[in-house]
């Protein structure tokens, strides 16, 4: 395979960091190489994080940020700007936490509607969890869109990471979003 | 078996492994995992002794401690930490003390910066201790077992450097070294000399001008003598685990009928691997050197491998303000007067985080190749 890298937006204390640590977990769980990361600028709740995942079937051995993500996952819609898609793939994709219509989104990005997908990530992580926190949920989408991680994996992983009574709910935010993005 | 786990937790698993006696850290990003992991391992008795310590101060006079009362001990800090611990760190070493310290490098203030460098190490070249600065977090869990391995035999305390965020908080496939093998691996720590209250010994007693030096002197050539140690230490963890890094002080990459070459440390390295192979696809007949083994200064080896060699870059997230790169002028000083020495060129980037990519590397080396002196921060 050629290497698969994506970049995460979310704001800090939304768990962009752990949404790119699960990603690089699951992956792993197929015998794929992996390797995620964070950037961020300063250590405070509510600022900007970016998180980077590469897949590889290859040990990743460059050390630098991903500049030309194939895929950018946005968890907080309100950190749209025109720098959000700098660098994405010619036929890259996003994924967004909205309640918006594809089409509204593509325009907002700048995108074609066939490379944009979109699912109410908060709502599905106020309905399991019952707090906003949508990175989980948000990689049901991922494995949905791209392919590049099983269902089941992002589900072990969630499992791994998160007690028992937690993750539980997380899977389940993860199969709705996997079940409801569009 | 490897599994997916943070560079930073990889490091505390391999630290718990080696089942030290004392471990004493203070908190500081981006090392703060190692120290938080570490903490918790102790909270669930899988670990002897942690202190949790007020300063990084503490933390160094704590693993000293430890080390002269003969104790396996540990610690892990970063930039203000790692200069809050100065005053000590010359001590540790001109002590013979052997503790082991990973120090997850990041950039000194001011301006503020969290990121990573290596000028929160490099300012400790001069202090008596081993630096092994590592590529992957692969790596830094092997080097931990090696730098107690040659620190309790040479009597030399050790840095494992290991790159803040890039390496420290990656979440990647990592063999940890289990238990068992380290224990095969690594003899119980047994010093010539420690403090014991049935026989009561004192060690750091006061010298006179007519000894100081010589105290001095025996460390350097001590030091330098344990290149041995750090190549045997190496090797034989090879032999157990399949994994081996160049020779233990110096790796080569596709250096055999290289013309020009990229010399670094630490992680860039892998990047610089990386732009080596899209330049050879191309036919340039470009390599990679990493220095693996800071101190003792590789500075013989580095002028056997490269003798014959068109030009370097040599590329440094640091800088000696004031007068020039730090590993520049300890490769001037090893190459000079030697026959076929290259032309040796000074890059200086990728401080406080600036980011160090594929097409960077394929820049300088490309630079390079009208073999004149080049020396600028990029």
């Amino acid at each position: 395979m050629i290497m698969e890298e994506a970049r995460f937006h979310g704001r800090g204390g939304q768990g962009a960091v752990t949404a790119a640590e699960i990603l690089a977990v699951a992956a792993g769980l197929q015998d794929k190489h992996s390797q995620a990361f964070p950037f961020f600028g300063v250590e405070r709740r509510g600022a900007p994080v970016m998180s980077f995942c590469r897949i590889d079937s290859k040990p990743v051995r460059i050390h630098q940020q991903v500049y030309e993500p194939g895929y950018i996952i946005i968890l907080d819609a309100s950190l749209i700007n025109a720098n959000i898609t700098k660098g994405l793939k010619q036929g890259g994709k996003a994924i967004v936490n909205t309640k918006k219509t594809k089409e509204e989104l593509a325009s907002q990005l700048g995108l074609a509607p066939a490379n944009v997908f979109v699912v109410d990530a908060t709502g599905i992580a106020l309905k399991n969890l019952g707090r906003p926190i949508v990175n989980t949920a948000m990689l049901g989408a991922f494995s949905k869109v791209t392919g590049i991680v099983e269902l089941d994996s992002v589900k072990k992983a969630v499992q791994q990471r998160f007690p028992a009574k937690l993750a539980e709910t997380n899977v389940k935010a993860v199969e709705d979003c996997f079940n409801q993005v569009k | 078996m490897t599994e997916t786990i943070e560079g930073s937790a990889a490091v505390a698993h391999v630290v718990r492994n080696c089942e030290p006696d004392v471990v004493a850290c203070y908190p500081i990003t981006p090392s703060t995992h190692i120290a938080e992991d570490l903490a918790k391992m102790y909270a669930n008795g899988e670990i002897k002794k942690y202190i949790t310590v007020e300063s990084e101060f503490s933390a160094i006079s704590a693993i000293m401690g430890a080390s002269a009362a003969g104790g396996r001990s540990f610690s892990t800090t970063s930039s203000q930490g790692l200069a809050l611990m100065h005053e000590a760190i010359f001590a540790a070493a001109g002590l013979r003390l052997s503790p082991v310290m990973c120090v997850a490098n990041r950039a000194l203030s001011a301006p503020l910066n969290i990121w990573n460098d290596h000028e929160d190490t490099i300012a400790e070249r001069d202090s008596g201790w081993l630096q092994i600065y590592c590529e992957t977090n692969q790596e830094t869990v092997d080097a931990i077992p090696q730098a107690f391995k040659v620190a309790e035999s040479a009597y030399i305390p050790a840095m494992v450097c290991m790159d803040g965020f890039y390496l420290t908080h990656a979440v990647e496939q990592i063999d940890v070294p289990k238990t068992e093998m380290i224990r095969s691996y690594l003899p119980k720590f047994k010093p010539f000399a420690r403090l014991d209250p049935e026989n009561p010994v004192s060690i750091g007693a006061y010298a006179f001008p007519a000894d100081y030096q010589n105290f001095r002197e025996d460390l350097h050539r001590d030091l330098i003598a344990s290149k041995a140690k750090v190549r045997k230490a190496h090797d034989e963890m090879a032999k157990l685990t399949g994994r081996s890094y160049g020779d233990g002080l110096l790796e080569q990459y596709r250096m055999e009928d290289a013309d020009y070459i990229f010399m670094g440390l630490g992680s860039v390295m892998g990047t610089a691997k990386e732009a080596v192979d899209r330049m050879r696809a191309k036919g340039e007949k470009v390599g990679a050197l990493r220095v693996r083994c800071f101190r003792p200064f590789p500075g013989e080896e580095l002028a056997k491998a490269l003798a014959g060699k068109k030009s370097v870059a040599v590329f440094e997230k640091d800088y000696s303000l004031g007068a020039s790169a730090p590993m520049y002028a300890e490769l001037v000083e090893a190459l000079y007067q030697k026959p076929e020495a290259p032309v040796l060129s000074s890059f200086v980037g990728g401080l406080g985080g600036k980011d160090m990519t594929v097409e960077n590397v394929e820049s300088l080396l490309a630079k390079i190749k009208d073999a004149k002196r080049h020396s600028e921060w990029v």
